[in-house]
């Protein structure tokens, strides 16, 4: 999910000149790599491997943090205290894990500040996911259950990355996903067997509008993601992109049926043979006019960003400064 | 459209929907700041003082619904008072329920703005509760025993960041000595002494605020003085939001924090 760095990156060239010593080393990194061992922050790694990563821990963590705005727009109108609540924890998790994420980038050499520069200057990407509007409060409820339930299955394999610090992040992280699911697909449920008939339609509302950017958040099919056999190699991307989707869509038929609510996809069937469900072609210009910031919130998430990033800039620069002044004080004492 | 309920007037229901109505508001503001904070940790912070703030009213509400089933055998749950009365049912000092900039300058907030009235009402709720350990409903001291924790670590909290922002730079401090010009004046309406706080007091209930106020102010003092910011002077206006007749900004929080409740009759959440 919040991965599609890989994807939506250009094709990277392969470095070509290389010294002795550093081919020498690129040998026994190799090696550990097809070992399965983890690599330390510490440790010798390509500059390839490294830029990699960067780019993908923050793209997973600037998504993070994007994503705290599609549900935190329903904090203030949550329909019960118990709903409120859930959802100030849910979404104050999402700023946990950013802070994660942005820790483990840390260990490869940047710095958060360089990376919040890159997201506010639209250089750097988040996962497209959040550029879709959250309408109604079922909204809220089918991104727990679908958006956080396609991250599980992304980041479930993240955990086993070759990269330890990312590796440690992924496995906090993982395990705060699956109360995210749990709460989304609970709300929903209570609205559809306690509910009204007016609380059921606005379900199946929510479900038919998230669906299709959901199976979109897995990124482009294999033979469309030029950096995939890279990240594979490497022991970054563990599963491909459409076997993760396909897993996700198996899933997800089961949870619907007990949900009552039906997918919007009249080729959804199951296929014997494959042991799996098909289901109908993906609209992938929808996918690339988001990634390529014409999706129906893009300036705005941005721009909430970037607000309160320039808004608190007075905040940052006297939290410094006291401190300075405290130090000094310290040592003159 | 689903409509108010009715509350009985009895001073110890009041007293404690007060409180109840103090925490609520005050975290549906705070919930406004969620992923727009100057920097994470502190979007994380006010979420955190949010969701304790929730907690706590939570559990005066279950209390406040035991109470009215007693004067009057109506029960009502968390939820029915919590979303369906009129905005005059609510019993919040006005503090509380000011937008996060009062004076439009910036949205969703100032954060000088927060920050100082986060550390007003946590030092305010941290004597409430302290007193209320006393309190002679067996049910009200539990909530406090749990919430005075809570309460004592967000006024620490935010009174490290008055006095790093009043003792940080000039423009820090200009925004900090702004920031209590705008917020200071509703200092009057927490202490002012009326018949619900006497009877609270006489029944050994709880704290009449007003007994509250030198604490108060000795500590905020104290705070200011180290963040190098001036106490304004307290003049005649008085706010009265814990009488029920609120600010102009009350009635957009409560549309916004209600809709779903009032739209959606019958509805379960
Ligand atoms: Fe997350
Ligand atoms: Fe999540």
């Amino acid at each position: 999910m919040y991965t599609q760095a890989m994807d939506t990156a250009p094709k990277d060239a392969t470095p070509a000149v290389r010294s002795a010593d550093e081919a020498a080393l690129q040998t026994r990194f190799d090696a550990r790599i097809d070992a399965g061992e983890f690599i330390e922050a510490k440790d010798w790694m390509p500059a390839h491997y490294r830029k990699t990563l960067i780019r993908q821990i923050s793209q997973h963590a600037h998504s993070e943090i994007v994503g705290m705005l599609p549900e935190g727009n329903w904090i203030t109108r949550a329909p019960t205290l118990k709903r409120k609540a859930i959802l100030l924890a849910k979404v104050q998790d999402e700023g946990g894990h950013g802070l994660y994420l942005y820790a483990a980038a840390e260990t490869l050499g940047v710095s958060r500040d360089e990376l919040l520069e890159a997201l506010h200057s639209g250089q750097a990407k988040y996962s497209s996911i959040f550029n879709y509007p959250t309408l109604t409060w079922a909204d809220v409820g089918t991104i727990g259950w679908l958006v956080d339930g396609a991250a599980i299955m992304n980041q479930v394999p993240i955990c086993r990355c070759s990269y330890a610090p990312y590796a440690r992040a992924m496995i906090r992280i993982c395990r705060e996903e699956s109360f995210h699911q749990r709460q989304g697909f609970d709300a929903l449920l209570t609205m559809m067997q306690q509910g009204t008939d007016a609380q059921r339609a606005m379900v199946q509302d929510a479900v038919n509008r998230w669906w299709w950017p959901c199976l979109m958040m897995f990124g482009p099919p294999d033979d469309q993601s030029p950096n995939s056999a890279q990240g594979m190699r490497w022991g970054i991307k563990r599963i491909s992109n459409d076997e993760l989707r396909q897993k996700f869509v198996d899933a997800t038929v089961e949870q619907a049926r007990v949900l009552g609510v039906s997918l919007p996809d009249p080729a959804l069937q199951w296929n014997a043979a494959r042991g799996h469900w098909d289901f109908g072609a993906i609209d992938w210009s929808e996918f690339w006019q988001v990634v390529g910031g014409e999706g129906p919130c893009n300036r705005e998430r941005l721009s909430a960003r970037v607000n309160a990033w320039q808004a608190g800039a007075w905040v940052r620069e006297a939290a410094m400064a006291h401190a300075q002044k405290h130090t000094i004080q310290q040592e003159a004492a | 459209m689903q409509a108010s309920i009715s509350i009985h007037d009895s001073p110890e229901l009041r007293y404690v929907l007060r409180l109840a109505d103090t925490c609520l508001i005050l975290a549906q503001r705070l919930g406004q700041w969620c992923g727009h904070a100057p920097v994470l940790e502190e979007d994380i912070a006010l979420t955190n003082m949010a969701l304790d703030l929730i907690g706590q009213a939570r559990a005066l509400y279950t209390h406040a619904g035991d109470l009215h089933a007693t004067l009057n055998g109506v029960r009502y749950d968390e939820d029915q008072l919590a979303f369906l009365r009129d905005e005059r049912d609510y019993f919040n000092p006005t503090l509380v329920e000011l937008p996060n900039a009062l004076d439009g300058s910036a949205a969703p907030g100032d954060f000088a703005q927060t920050v100082l009235r986060n550390c007003m009402i946590a030092s305010l709720l941290v004597l409430v509760w302290t007193a209320l350990l006393r309190s002679n409903d067996k049910a009200l001291a539990a909530i406090a025993e749990k919430a005075i924790k809570e309460a004592r670590y967000h006024q620490q909290h935010y009174a490290d960041w008055v006095v790093r922002l009043g003792d940080g730079t000039d423009v820090s401090a200009k925004r900090m000595q702004h920031a209590l010009g705008l917020l200071w004046p509703y200092v009057s309406e927490l202490f002012v002494e009326d018949a619900i706080d006497r009877a609270a007091a006489t029944q050994g209930l709880g704290p009449a605020w007003s007994t509250l106020r030198a604490s108060w102010m000795s500590q905020m003092q104290s705070v200011l003085e180290a963040a190098q910011l001036q106490v304004p002077q307290l003049n005649a206006f008085c706010s009265t939001g814990r009488c029920g007749v609120h600010s102009e900004h009350m009635g957009f929080l409560l549309a916004e924090m209600q809709h779903l409740q009032r739209a959606y009759p019958g509805a379960v959440w």
